[in-house]
């Protein structure tokens, strides 16, 4: 008897008249255990369409909040900020006695002609150091040249 | 709308965004990945998304379209997607086999019919939305739904009994 109304309802499904209720109705009746013997058949399909949506998706959703980070930065770089200048201010402050002391720790010179002599005898060492500086530097050109050898060798080729 | 609203709002359709992904791109971690973009997208939408009367409906549109064109990319580049869900999260061999052959066989059925027959099939019998429903995320009518899903229902039946009788019963 309730084999009969199932095969009603199944001839709707397979022409897509049925309705979810009819459709449940199906799901529930070829999931119980007294399936008709010739009904047997769609058993699986059924079994099928209840499993497939016992999936579920257990991945995390990566929710990237631009604006709150962008506010997070900003509170971080002007506590940043305020640290340095602060600590500057701070460590002036415990330095504001040493610089007299500083300043007649360097020394000085009396008459200009001493302190020009001086300054140039500074200023020469300085030269001759950013000279021997930029000698290791040539080297490079020797680079250039295999460089420009090699193109105008491709050129001609 | 923070992160707790959003996700509330989300929750009662990720599973079928996913199964979607999965009906169609096969593979659990093209489903994953799929679900994941779209979901992002619509994080991403959340200023405009109030003005969606229909929500989860978007989201199974936005999911639809996303995968037609992941297998539109998959197949331009000559690449078929096949079975990639390797790990071992089942019980014995014998005993799966034993009690998923004939779903399997059933999911093997609905993997070869047209993508359109299987977003209906998932829609429908496994999602159980009303044809009003499909008819906006698949933007069909319901009478041309009907059909499609039909003809669907048929040829999966009609496999089947060809399993069956080829089979050992």
């Amino acid at each position: 008897m309730e084999s009969d109304r199932i095969e009603i309802i199944l001839e709707k499904y397979f022409q897509g008249e049925s309705t979810i209720a009819e459709e449940n109705e199906l799901k529930n009746y070829f999931s119980s255990l007294n399936v008709a013997q010739h009904l047997e058949q769609y058993k699986p399909i059924f079994g099928y369409f209840s499993q497939v949506k016992e999936q579920r998706l257990t991945q995390e959703i990566p929710l990237q909040t631009k604006k709150r980070n962008v506010a997070w930065l900003s509170i971080a770089a002007s506590a940043v900020l305020l640290l340095g200048i602060g600590s500057y201010f701070y460590l002036n402050n415990t330095n504001n006695t040493t610089p007299v002391v500083a300043k007649s720790e360097l020394g000085t010179y009396d008459s200009p002609e001493e302190a020009l002599a001086a300054t140039q005898k500074a200023l020469a060492m300085v030269s001759h150091n950013v000279n021997t500086g930029i000698e290791s530097v040539q080297y490079i050109k020797e680079y250039e040249q295999s460089k420009n050898l090699i193109f105008k060798q491709n050129k001609i080729r | 709308m923070n992160q707790i609203v959003f996700i509330q709002l989300v929750n009662p359709f990720k599973d079928k965004v996913f199964r979607l992904a999965k009906r169609l791109l096969t593979s659990t971690e093209e489903a994953e990945d799929a679900s994941q973009e779209i979901l992002v997208k619509l994080w991403n939408k959340k200023e405009t998304l109030d003005t969606y009367n229909n929500v989860e409906a978007l989201a199974m549109t936005m999911t639809k379209n996303y995968c037609l064109d992941q297998l539109k990319s998959k197949r331009a580049s000559n690449l078929t997607l096949v079975h990639t869900n390797y790990t071992d999260r089942e019980p014995r061999l014998d005993q799966k086999v034993e009690d998923n052959n004939s779903l399997e066989w059933v999911e093997k059925i609905m993997s070869q019919l047209p993508e359109q027959q299987q977003i209906l099939i998932q829609l429908r019998d496994v999602e159980q939305y009303e044809f009003e429903e499909i008819a906006k995320i698949v933007n069909m009518n319901e009478t041309a739904i009907r059909v499609a899903l039909s003809r669907a229902r048929k040829k999966i039946k009609e496999s089947m009994l060809n399993t069956h009788q080829y089979g050992i019963r």
